[in-house]
């Protein structure tokens, strides 16, 4: 066990947990804010994938793609909030889950009539394809970018939720959404706006994730569950949770798969090992979620409720 | 009074709908089930299309005789697929059901539909025990047993003297078959087995580990979206070219595509490859290319044979499909030219086949396809069908 293996499994912790962030972030705010449950992100995901690598591939330009899926995603995200959304908000989490998953299936259904069944050719951009050396060993540079992009974001989000004055009526929203509605602010805008940001944000993941993941239909569902867990461990509704949480899950589960079953190897019998090392490091998120849930069932970093 | 011409009409009508159940019992029904929907749909799709190009180059017949294919999604559901072999056995009456594309949907209609003494042309999934201990007569395969496609890369590995080897499978049944396969001709222990979740998508962990390994070469099973992200986050990690990566279903007719340049240069193993020479194949490949505009995969090319093995034996009994011995026989004994070359059934009507290795390459248009690199394994029998005592 070297130590550039751990390096590179901290890293690798690190882009899988940035990725996360981008779809807990929507997620968080929309269920937090809006009393929302979105099971229908994971789709914006898969959108912002398809569009991404439809647009590069016709124009041979990564940046093309990028132009094209963030602002692309939003307008979808905006457009099923107002045509199918808007009427759930008052009712309860059974009705919206029902709904949003009838939105999932839409959704898969609706990128293969538009893009076909079989999943769409992507590729990493020729100027981030190859490998950069760090401290003796080799790291993807498509990678690196995805990890300076999602620090990069969690930065902005950071100046827009507390130096701005949309910032802080999301933070007002979160903690107090009767007051701040009685205050006179608009408060279907800013729900728009909200949704539209969560939506902009699973865009820009797929977009990144298209090149190293099989774009292809039902690609949300899988990182839908794990956005879920990021989002309950961080405490729903928090930005700054969100990040950590996201953080955590990424590295807790890159190194529970690599060490896990390795760990066990050393501490029981070789057969019982092989067969329990992979199941139990592929549960290790969920059982994290659960201990989290007994001792602190807002979450590790919840946001202050007056 | 009614007008005469109205009166003509409604007889003529009459007349028509009595002679239906006559033209009805002309034609041979035929179930045909797949995954058709979903991340694994274009998988069912190619066999659908195989199948229905030989129909429609016969104009609508099989054997001399007119078909009707229903054509049902199975949507990687067993209880879906349990209700479909229901209303097509009960509802729909037909002789012959063919398609199916995964192991547990196989696992969940094959009693079901030999158990009623329907035919059951399996076209790509061949679970251990359907061809082991649970063999039934009414059962034939076009396709192969499960663990034979990495039996051919072990054998592969075997011979080109290759030491030290990590194996990377998803973690449930068909990894597990898959990883035993390999290892039934590649007798050296592997040097670690790395079982990522079925659900998988970032494999940089297990990549990470391969290269912290340094093992002569990878043998992975990695079926669907699987490999794709799987050859992709390979070629962007640069360990393409650094160690052998040798895989069975994971690069194969449905996914290049997808992964273009990462897949150039890596082997995998299966029966059958686009560029087999056999004339058969050749007019195959061309039609289908044609009518499709792709290039066919393996699960065309299995489904193609089912379609040849159907219309051959219907041939046989003239279309008649209500005496079971006699259609039976036919089957066991039609003799097809098969696209893969040498094609004979063994006595758990299995293919006794020629397993090969293809390399993934660009053809003369820049496409993503298959070229064979070597043949390991010859006239191969599975591993299962000692277990199998037919009964009739």
């Amino acid at each position: 066990m070297t130590t550039s293996l751990v390096l590179t499994q901290l890293l690798n912790g690190l882009q899988i947990g940035v990725l996360l962030f981008l779809l807990a972030a929507g997620l968080t705010l929309v269920f937090g804010i809006m009393d929302f449950v979105n099971l229908a992100h994971g789709s914006l995901y898969m959108v912002g994938a398809f569009i991404a690598t439809a647009t590069s591939n016709a124009t041979g330009s990564f940046l093309l793609g990028a132009l094209a899926a963030v602002p692309g995603t939003m307008l979808v995200g905006i457009a099923v909030d107002r045509i199918a959304l808007r009427g759930l908000y008052a009712r309860d989490h059974l009705d919206q889950v029902l709904a949003t998953f009838g939105l999932v299936l839409f959704f898969n259904e609706a990128v293969k009539m538009v893009w076909g069944a079989s999943p769409l050719y992507s590729q990493v951009p020729s100027w981030l394809d190859g490998t950069v050396e760090l401290l003796g060993f080799n790291y993807a540079s498509y990678r690196l970018a995805i990890i300076a992009v999602g620090l990069a974001v969690a930065a902005f989000l950071y100046w827009l939720i507390n130096r701005t004055r949309v910032g802080m009526l999301i933070r007002a929203g979160a903690t107090h959404a009767s007051m701040v509605s009685a205050l006179g602010v608009n408060i279907r805008l800013l729900n728009m706006m909200i949704f539209g940001l969560g939506a902009g944000l699973a865009g820009l993941a797929g977009l990144m994730a298209g090149p190293i993941f099989s774009v292809q239909s039902g690609m949300g569902e899988t990182v839908l569950i794990q956005t879920l867990v990021v989002i309950i461990v961080g405490g729903i509704g928090s930005i700054r949770g969100a990040f950590l949480a996201a953080l955590i899950i990424g590295v807790v589960d890159t190194m529970g798969r690599v060490f896990l079953p390795i760990w066990m190897m050393g501490v029981m019998d070789g057969n019982v090992a092989q067969a329990a090392g992979p199941a139990l490091a592929s549960m290790l998120i969920y059982l994290l979620m659960a201990v989290v849930l007994a001792f602190k069932p807002d979450g590790l970093f919840p946001v202050k409720h007056g | 009074m009614q007008h005469p011409r109205t009166w003509l009409a409604s007889a003529l009508a009459t007349a028509a709908l009595a002679a239906l159940p006559l033209m009805a019992q002309a034609q041979v029904k035929i179930g045909f089930m797949a995954e058709l929907s979903g991340p694994q749909g274009p998988l069912g799709q190619d066999q659908y299309d195989a199948l229905m190009l030989v129909v429609e180059r016969n104009g609508g017949k099989l054997g001399g005789v007119p078909v009707q294919v229903i054509r049902e999604d199975s949507q990687l559901k067993p209880d879906v697929a349990n209700q479909i072999v229901d209303k097509l056995i009960d509802k729909e009456r037909v002789s012959i059901i063919t398609g199916v594309t995964f192991s547990n949907i196989m696992m969940a209609v094959h009693k079901k539909v030999t158990d009623r003494e329907v035919f059951l042309i399996g076209s790509n999934a061949g679970p251990s025990p359907v061809a082991g201990a649970q063999c039934s007569p009414y059962f034939f395969s076009t396709s192969w047993e499960n663990g034979q496609q990495a039996e051919v890369v072990g054998k592969y590995a075997a011979d080109k003297g290759i030491k030290k080897v990590i194996t990377i499978a998803p973690n449930y049944q068909a990894g597990k078959d898959f990883v035993a396969g390999f290892k039934r001709y590649y007798k050296s222990p592997t040097a670690n087995e790395l079982w990522p979740a079925l659900n998988t998508q970032d494999f940089s962990a297990e990549i990470a580990q391969i290269a912290a390994g340094q093992p002569d070469a990878v043998f992975a099973f990695l079926p669907g979206g699987l490999g794709i992200n799987f050859v992709k986050q390979w070629a962007q990690a640069g360990m393409k070219g650094k160690i052998p990566l040798l895989t069975s279903s994971t690069t194969d007719g449905i996914g290049l595509p997808a992964m273009g340049d990462a897949a150039l240069g890596l082997l995998s193993g299966t029966f059958w490859g686009p560029d087999f020479p056999n004339a058969a194949n050749q007019q195959f490949v061309k039609e289908f290319e044609a009518k499709y505009k792709r290039i066919p995969s393996q699960y065309a090319a299995q489904s193609y044979d089912a379609a040849q093995l159907i219309d051959a034996a219907l041939a046989k009994t003239g279309g008649k499909v209500d005496d079971k011995k006699a259609l039976l026989a036919a089957f066991r004994t039609a003799s097809i030219k098969s696209i893969r070359g040498d094609f004979k059934f063994n006595t758990n009507q299995f293919p006794i086949q020629d397993l090969h290795m293809f390399e993934a390459v660009k053809d003369a248009q820049g496409r993503m396809t298959l070229k064979t690199v070597a043949t390991p394994l010859k006239a191969d029998k599975d591993a299962a069908y000692e277990k199998c005592t037919m009964k009739m």
